[in-house]
This record gives C-alpha cells, structure tokens and sequence, in this order.
C-alpha cells in the first residue's frame, strides 16, 4: 500500500541532502568534542576506498549528540490539514490511538490567545460559599488524576451530511484525537469553593478572543470532569488551552472550553450563543435540540482509507472506534458494502471514552470492494447506517454524525469516500 | 452546606479508581485565595435569559445603524444577510424546508444572548471593544431589521429581557440514543 506521504517518507530516508551535508560538516566536531573519540579512530574513515567515502551508512558515521528538545525523524512529513478556524488530524499516517500533541486537532472560535501561564486565574464565583481564585500553581496542588480520553468536536465529519464531501480520512474524521490528559477532578476544585445547594449549573468561560463559553449541568460534570493541565506528559500545547482546560469525558469538544479562566454557579443554563444558535442540531420538523453533549459510538477505517492506493495481496485493515457513553464492545469489518460483517481484533486496553484501535487482517484480491465498520459500545448501541442516521435526523443538524463510513477500493487499488 | 461539599469531595477521591492517596483525609485543601468584588465585576460578563448582568445603557435602530455599518457591515454585509461570515436577517419560516436559513430572526431563541454575545465576542477583530450604549444600539437595530421590534423602540435592560423573538418554543432536549440499531 501507498500514499502520497508514505511514497514520500521512503523517498526521504533513503537520501536526505540536508541530513547528510549537516552529518559530515559537524562531523568532526561532534567526533571530538561528544564522542571523545581518539586521533586514531578519526583516520578510519580515511582509510576507506574513495568511492566508501561518501556513503550514508550510518554505522560509519558518528551520530548526532543528544538534543534538550527532540524533534521527529526525518521524511516524518504528517501534518495537520488547516482552515481559518480549525485543523483536521492525519488519521491516515497514525498508529495506536494516542494522536501525537502536535497533531491534535484544533477548533477555535477566535485564535488561539498568548497567555502567561504565572498570570492565569481560575476565578470560581456564583453560587458558591466562598468565591475563590486560582493561580496554576495552585490547580497543581491539587490531588491529580491522569486519563487517556477522546476528544471529537461535535462537527466531526458534518460535511458528510450532504453527501460524500472529504477525500480522506483527515477531511471526513480529523476533527478529533486523543491524549492522555492530566488534571485535577472539577468536584475537588468547587468543594473547596462550597456549592451551594440551589446551583444546577455551570458556566464555563475561556480567557479566549471569543470569551468561549458553555453551560454543563452541575450534576453530570461533577462526575467525572477535569480541569487539565497536562497532554501527553507536559503542559498543554497553546492551541489545547494552555494552561488550563475542561477535559469532559465522552463530550462534544467545544464543551471542553480551554484557555479557562472562570466558573460561574446558577440554577439554570446561561443560554449563550454557543449552546443556543450554534452547537444546537437542527431536525426535519424545524425543532433544534438542544444540550447534546454525548459523542455517540462511532467507528472509521483510517487504512486504507480515501486518497491511499493499494497493492494486491494481504492488507491489514486498521482503525479508530470509539464512544461517549463508555467502552467500545465490538467492532466488525465489511468489505461488501454492510451484505456480511465480520469482527476485527481489538488492541486492549479497551479504556471508556477513549479511541480503541481495531485491526483486521485481509486478503485483497484486485476486485471492487465496498469497506465499512461498524462498532457497538458497552451499552448495546450500534453505529447506524447512514440511511438510518438521515432517516431520523434529516440531513441539515450539522452535527453528531456518526453513521458507518464506506471506503470504495477500485480495481487499480484507489481509495475512495462513497456513500450507499 | 459542609455535609454537601465533604460528600463532593469523597466522590472525586472514590470516582477515580484510588487514584488520589491521603495520607489524613480532607475536604478542603486550603488552596486559592478570596476573589474581590473587582475581580469579579470585572470578569463577570455573562447576560442570563431573564437579564440578569444587563448595564446601564440604552440603545435606539437608528444609532445602531449607524454602529453596524461602522463595524459589523464588513463581514456580515450591509443588510445583514450578503455578508461572508454568518448571516444575521431573514430566514423566517425556512428551518423545516430543505433549505434551512438559521439567523436571530429564524433560529435564536433569547433576545438577552445577543448582548451577551456581542459584547464578548464581536466586532471579530476587537472584542469587548463596544460600549454598552453601542452594543444595545446593534441589538436593536438587528431585533429590528428581523421583524422582532418597531423602529422607535428603545432597548435597555428592562426591555431586552421581555423581547420575544419568534423561536423562543423551537428548542427540546437531547432525545438520544434516536437511531434503531441494525
């Protein structure tokens, strides 16, 4: 199998001109200054014939000394897909489920703000017993927790509500990833502030130029939710909300407000513009519904996957499943369009809210193939057909689709975005 | 008030599967300092449906008008409805067709969230930039514009809060799981 960054990857690691030209200009200072190698070790290479010279075998050539900050390897060339307001993940060229910081996806409402992380606060003020603020030092104080936990923008793939719209798996499903996040549980935080009795809502407020703000009911985030400080073992990237973000297990991502400097107590939801005219999913009947918080489970093919071209032969077929509501149960592959289903092998450990890889080994024989998955999570609830989907919903809600994805595989091996 | 918060904070140190160890138990760890009536006032922003946070202020359409073609016109267009960012006027009467038109006029359901959201968020390129004065001024001339007010009407925080805008009853809550399985 190929795509454009895997032919370019080989490309790149057998002959990079930048690499080797830096390897032998630094080469003798590194040999002297590093490795400490001795006068004699240095007329080695010399001794080689002329044409042995020149060679990049690396077993010939002293390698680079350590570095305070690493970066990937070269002709590593996965990047993320931008827009204006968002960035989209290259699910086609991951492996595993943790999607590397640099690569997570990125919804923003007005930039991404420059914030001194010694001059953020976290105010916590309403129905409170005592209104407090934060500094990070001190949300670091706190009794941590650490989760390994999806996170999807509730757009994820709404362009495939009218019809086959991304080309790849970046374009149809590269608004979400996943992290290890660490924090500090929201109920430590507000018990120190004393909820008070009456409250039955929470307002989160970013320190962003959109002063992002969302509504959550006081008794579902007090559960599990999490004011992050960490991704993936440092602090959080600039564009995940540095310093401080709401991690929500299983939610819509833009719930989980980052750059978070304030929450307010009420007795009912504060009705912004982001929980009224915007994340808000638009039915047939001209109804909206509102507060729909859950990611449903839902499941994709990254590889092959749209764009990428395969080879004859054997194929492992590899991808992300996932659900809101709690473990991933099953997953089962397709290659005749949905007609038979059989199930992939899950790498554990299956964690809740989380992505879970599937893999399925396969045999392509050169014919025309129509391949799907389809997970179920622990609750029994099954990723609908697209049909199924729109037949409920209409095609105009935007968000939340989470309908089986089709991969049409060509005689020539080309991948394609279809719906049936 | 105690018996509530100590119950809270048992949940967050049983719910995450001993992943918090004591070495003497707490509800409270001391940490933060009071916020002051200032720090409050000044992050406080948020306008609730019944309109509660509303300023001192007022606004009429015609100065709001005058607001929007200063500062709004250049992305959401000169009525409202040409712009290249969203559109703000018409669409009544469209979210059940195939061809739904979601504005302040067709979609929004609380009259009180536009100050809310103007104020924190717009003009995009400087937020929190208008004054109060201004920000009534363009609520008024957009609840105006869309069919919702008269053009004499002043918008101030007693009346913004009794505007009734014709979506008020569209929204319901989250019915899901919705999809028969197989």
């Amino acid at each position: 199998m190929s795509s454009p960054d895997q032919e370019k990857s080989v490309h790149s690691n057998r002959e990079t001109p930048e690499e080797e030209h830096v390897g032998r200009r630094t080469w003798l200072t590194s040999a002297v200054s590093a490795m400490g190698l001795t006068a004699a070790g240095l007329i080695v290479p010399s001794l080689l014939p002329a044409a042995e010279q020149h060679h990049s075998d690396p077993t010939r050539v002293p390698g680079r000394i350590p570095s305070p900050y690493g970066t990937r390897a070269p002709g590593e060339t996965a990047q993320r897909l931008t827009t204006a307001t968002h960035s989209l993940t290259p699910h086609q060229v991951l492996h595993g489920i943790i999607t590397p910081s640099a690569l997570h996806f990125e919804c923003h409402h007005n930039g991404v703000p420059t914030i001194d992380p010694d001059q953020h606060r976290l105010l916590i003020h309403g129905l409170v017993e005592r209104p407090l603020t934060f500094s990070m030092n001190e949300m670091m104080r706190f009794p941590s927790v650490t989760r390994t936990l999806f996170i999807e923008c509730s757009g994820n793939s709404g362009k495939e509500w009218s019809g086959p719209t991304g080309k790849t798996v970046q374009e149809t499903h590269g608004l979400m990833s996943t992290s290890e996040w660490t924090g500090v549980p929201l109920a430590t935080v507000l018990a120190e502030a004393g909820i008070r009795s009456e409250t039955a809502w929470v307002l989160a407020e970013g320190s962003d130029a959109a002063a992002m703000t969302r509504s959550l009911p006081l008794k579902d985030v007090i559960k599990d939710v999490l004011l992050c400080y960490a991704q993936n073992g440092e602090r959080l990237r600039p564009e995940q909300g540095h310093p401080l973000r709401l991690v929500i297990p299983g939610w819509e991502g833009n719930a989980c407000i980052k750059w978070l400097r304030r929450l307010k107590l009420g007795t009912a939801p504060f009705m912004t513009r982001e929980e009224t005219s915007r994340y808000t999913d638009l039915m047939p009947d001209g109804t909206a519904r509102q507060f729909t918080f859950v990611m449903e489970a839902k499941s994709v093919i990254t590889s092959p996957s749209g764009g990428q071209r395969i080879e004859p032969g054997f194929v492992e077929i590899r991808g992300l499943a996932w659900s809101g509501r709690g473990k991933i149960a099953t997953v089962e592959v397709s290659t005749d369009g949905g007609g038979s289903w059989k199930p992939a092998q899950l790498q554990v450990p299956i964690l809740p809210m989380c992505h879970t890889r599937f893999r399925f080994g396969w045999w392509w024989k050169g014919d025309d193939v129509l391949l799907q998955s389809r997970c179920a999570d622990e609750t029994g609830y099954v990723q609908p057909t697209r049909a199924a989907l729109v037949a409920a919903r209409g095609a105009h809600s935007s968000y939340h689709y989470n309908a089986i994805q089709t991969w049409k595989i060509a005689r020539d091996g080309q991948v394609t975005n279809v719906h049936i | 008030m105690y018996t509530y918060n100590a119950a809270l904070a048992v949940v967050s140190m049983t719910l995450f599967g001993g992943g918090v160890g004591f070495a003497e138990e707490s509800a409270s760890y001391g940490f933060g300092r009071p916020a002051t009536v200032v720090e409050v006032q000044a992050w406080d922003i948020d306008i609730g449906p019944t309109g509660s946070g509303l300023p001192p202020g007022r606004g009429t359409v015609p100065q709001g008008a005058i607001t929007y073609a200063g500062k709004c016109a250049s992305c959401h267009g000169a009525t409202g409805i040409e712009g290249l960012q969203t559109q703000l006027i018409g669409g009544q009467g469209s979210l059940a067709t195939d061809h739904p038109v979601k504005t302040i006029g067709s979609f929004w359901p609380y009259a009180t969230t536009l100050y809310d959201y103007i104020r924190r968020a717009m003009p995009w390129n400087a937020p929190q930039s208008l004054t109060p004065d201004e920000v009534y001024a363009v609520v008024a001339w957009l609840l105006h514009q869309n069919g919702i007010i008269p053009a004499d009407m002043i918008i101030d925080a007693q009346t913004l809060p009794a505007v009734k805008i014709p979506n008020r009853g569209g929204f319901v809550s989250d019915p899901r799981p919705d999809v028969p399985s197989r």
